[in-house]
């Protein structure tokens, strides 16, 4: 049948069941928008910023196993969509993004809206096209939602002249995808995971790193289930919150720069390292060079080869899909009777328990000041610990991450790579609309807010009923932290004046606004936001300002060379 | 240490910004840059001379391999093979320099292809080694302009690099 370009559009994202569009309009996409006028398959949300399009389809990506889509207009819309493409990409979050381009014939003459949105976007996507023949536009997409899917997963962007969404061809939606340059790596190597195995079965001081592959690649329950088996400890990274239940004995915690004590310890001094779909960040291991000091077997499974021996020498790389991969190293560890030395393994627990008694996230709730690390608790006590939770960035981010306990994956939604402010509102509206009827709760804070804070009309237009629960403490926390400890107390710009009064405006936009200043009053304030089942509650928590994260790894400092708490200064 | 990288990608625009893009984002280094499409006219052959320790050229390989219109990447360095390149020199022949150039030229196995009353433009072809050395063995005054292609490499023997 013959379609015009832009109906061909509609038509392919209606192949491929997207329910939800993130979007905002402008000249270059007007035929694409008449024809989503048309239809009522593919349901459009209008944002106010292109932004924020592309963070709320990120968060409808990372809290499902779909693919997110947004679709933008030519220059500045191209341009304010950057930052959540390349959020995406550093967490390696599967989007397709459908940007207008000036007409054909005007491209290169500096027309109106027009930029080189393939070239600004060329260093932040898994792969980017430009459509030059209506002919070509069904192929495109289908190779679009392929290539953000498959392999390691990656924003994808499309870009779209106006006058080819007005030409017309005939239309029909390709089945496969064949591409002679991709074809990524699925199955693991047989005697790779045998090597492997055998060395998990021989460590006596064996832990198991857990990054944000296992969510990404919906392994949760093969990894927990050979982490069991196995009687290993695990940790987590920021990205990988969920991937083994947070609850269980056998983690400890996250490891990092904020990590705990007994994760960097464990991760340190372990002889053997399983690592799954993780990457060995600087804000995992610190210091190379004195991650290398301690000698370990290294054996790490993921299904990017360039993220293998990119910062850590491997001993047993395993390219594969880690779903798979794992699925293959348990049939094996199910088909031996041998198991890991019991006695060097308790030994072990033994020293782990020791570190484990540090308590190292502790803190003392007084009768004054509310702690952030205090709300965060309550979250996740009033939510039963199954919330999807969203954040923006800073001191709030990792006050989450630390206190609030994740037993399952897809539910921590967070900018780990990029570590982009105005992240949490946008997701958090993508995570509410693939579940709604779901608590959804965006952690965030009084400057990370503002950065986005215009979709609380997207909220309120769409009804979406996120508990929005700001730990506000006049300060770029985060910001502020660094200053206190590296640059004497010198607090350059990181102070918030002149804020609004945030519980007011949320009312302005029509959402319900709590303030809260005294501690006992933060249990209550969120049983009554979580029990409003179809309001956006916004709460601003005035909490202390001085409040530091900790444990924390000075930044190219070694992962046992932790600041535990505020005396260590 | 010095390595030759030789990679089949698709003939699409953009694929060779995609490659230098990613030189430059990672900071690797780039000596030469070759490329041209092959017999079949959808795809391009490119020859990348660059530099690093093991580990960096390991990455380099990898990351040119995760891009998505390169189909194949080779390290050429890690076995026998050849290395050509071609330069065009564009030197002031007059009075006596003209007949110790064209021998120079001669011993060189270059062809002078262009002669006016005062220049001559040779054409060789070599190694780099071999360029270098011949513009070295010219009276450095003399060189009115050198153009050079950067490096086509090949395996020796049996080894092909084809899709």
């Amino acid at each position: 049948m013959v379609l015009t370009g832009a109906e061909i559009v509609i038509r392919c994202l209606q192949e491929e069941k997207v329910d939800y569009l993130f979007g905002y309009p402008g000249g270059s996409v007007l035929y694409i928008y008449d024809e989503l006028f048309k239809q009522d398959k593919v349901r459009h949300v209008l944002v106010r910023h292109e932004q924020a399009a592309v963070h709320a389809a990120d968060g409808y990506a990372r809290s499902t196993d779909k693919v997110g889509v947004a679709l933008v207009t030519s220059g500045p819309g191209a341009t304010n969509a950057v930052t959540g493409i390349a959020t995406a990409y550093c967490d390696s979050i599967p989007l397709v993004v459908i940007s207008g381009q000036v007409p054909s014939a005007v491209i290169g003459q500096d027309a109106f809206q027009e930029v080189d949105t393939v070239g600004i976007t060329r260093p932040c996507v898994k792969h980017n096209f430009l459509v030059r023949d209506v002919r070509d536009i069904a192929d495109t997409i289908k190779k679009a939602f392929y290539l953000a899917k498959t392999g390691r997963p990656g924003p994808v962007l499309v870009d779209i002249p106006k006058d080819i969404t007005a030409q017309k061809c005939e239309f029909e939606y390709p089945q496969t995808v064949s591409m002679r340059s991709y074809n990524p790596v699925v199955k693991g190597h047989h005697g790779q995971i045998k090597k492997a195995l055998q060395l998990l079965l021989g460590a006596r001081r064996p832990m198991v790193y857990i990054g944000g592959g296992v969510v990404l690649g919906d392994a949760a329950d093969k990894l927990t289930a050979l982490v069991r088996k196995l009687g290993f400890p695990c940790t987590n990274t920021l990205m990988g919150l969920g991937g083994f239940p947070a609850t269980d004995r056998q983690n400890v915690g996250m490891l990092g720069m904020h990590g705990t004590y007994e994760a960097n310890m464990a991760m340190h001094y372990s002889d053997v390292l399983l690592a799954v779909g993780a990457r060995f960040d600087d804000r995992v291991i610190g210091s190379p060079a004195h991650f290398a000091s301690e000698p370990r077997k290294i054996i790490h499974i993921d299904i990017d080869p360039s993220s293998i021996s990119k910062r850590v020498k491997v001993d047993v790389p395993i390219v594969g899909h880690v779903d798979e991969v794992l699925g293959e190293l348990l049939s094996l560890l199910d088909a031996t009777s041998e198991r890991p030395d019991q006695e060097s393994l308790g030994v072990w627990w033994k020293q782990i328990e020791e570190w484990r008694r540090r308590d190292c996230l502790k803190f003392n709730q007084g009768e004054e000041l509310i702690k952030p690390q205090f709300v965060i608790q309550k979250l996740w006590e009033v939510t039963g610990g199954d919330a999807f939770v969203t954040s923006d960035v800073g001191q709030h981010q990792m006050w989450a991450a630390q206190y609030y306990k994740f037993d399952k994956p897809r539910r921590w939604i967070n900018s780990g790579g990029l570590g982009t402010m105005g992240f949490g509102l946008p997701s958090a509206m993508g995570v509410q609309l693939a579940h709604p009827g779901s608590p959804v709760a965006c952690v965030t804070g009084e400057a990370s807010i503002q950065m986005n804070i215009q979709e609380l009309a997207t909220c309120r237009q769409f009804r979406l009923p996120i508990k929005v629960v700001m730990l506000n403490n006049r300060y770029l926390g985060m910001v502020r932290q660094w200053q206190e400890i590296f640059h004497g107390n010198r607090y350059s710009e990181s102070y918030m004046d002149s804020l609004p009064d945030f519980a007011r405006l949320a009312e302005a936009y029509g959402h319900v606004g709590i303030r809260v200043d005294k501690p006992g009053d933060v249990e209550g304030a969120l049983r009554e936001a979580f029990s409003r089942k179809s309001d956006l509650v916004f709460l601003d928590f005035q909490v202390d300002q001085t409040e530091n994260v900790y444990p924390m790894v000075q930044g190219g400092k070694g992962l046992t060379d932790m600041i535990l708490s505020a005396e260590d200064l | 240490m010095r390595h030759v990288i030789s990679l089949v990608l698709e003939n699409e625009a953009g694929a060779l910004s995609r490659v230098s893009g990613l030189f430059s984002a990672r900071g690797y280094n780039i000596e030469s840059l070759t490329v041209a499409p092959t017999e079949d006219a959808s795809l391009s052959r490119m020859t990348i001379v660059t530099s690093g320790s093991d580990d960096i050229v390991e990455q380099i390989t990898k990351q040119l391999n995760k891009l998505v219109e390169v189909v194949k990447v080779v390290d050429l360095s890690e076995s026998a093979h050849i290395e050509r390149e071609l330069m065009l020199i564009k030197v002031r022949a007059a009075g006596k320099d003209r007949e110790e150039i064209k021998r120079m030229a001669d011993i060189f196995r270059g062809r002078i292809i262009d002669v006016t009353d005062t220049t001559y433009v040779i054409e060789l072809t070599g190694t780099q080694a071999k360029l270098d050395s011949f513009v070295s063995a010219l009276d450095a005054g003399l060189i009115l302009e050198t153009v050079r292609s950067g490096i086509c490499g090949v395996a020796r023997g049996d080894r092909v690099l084809k899709v």
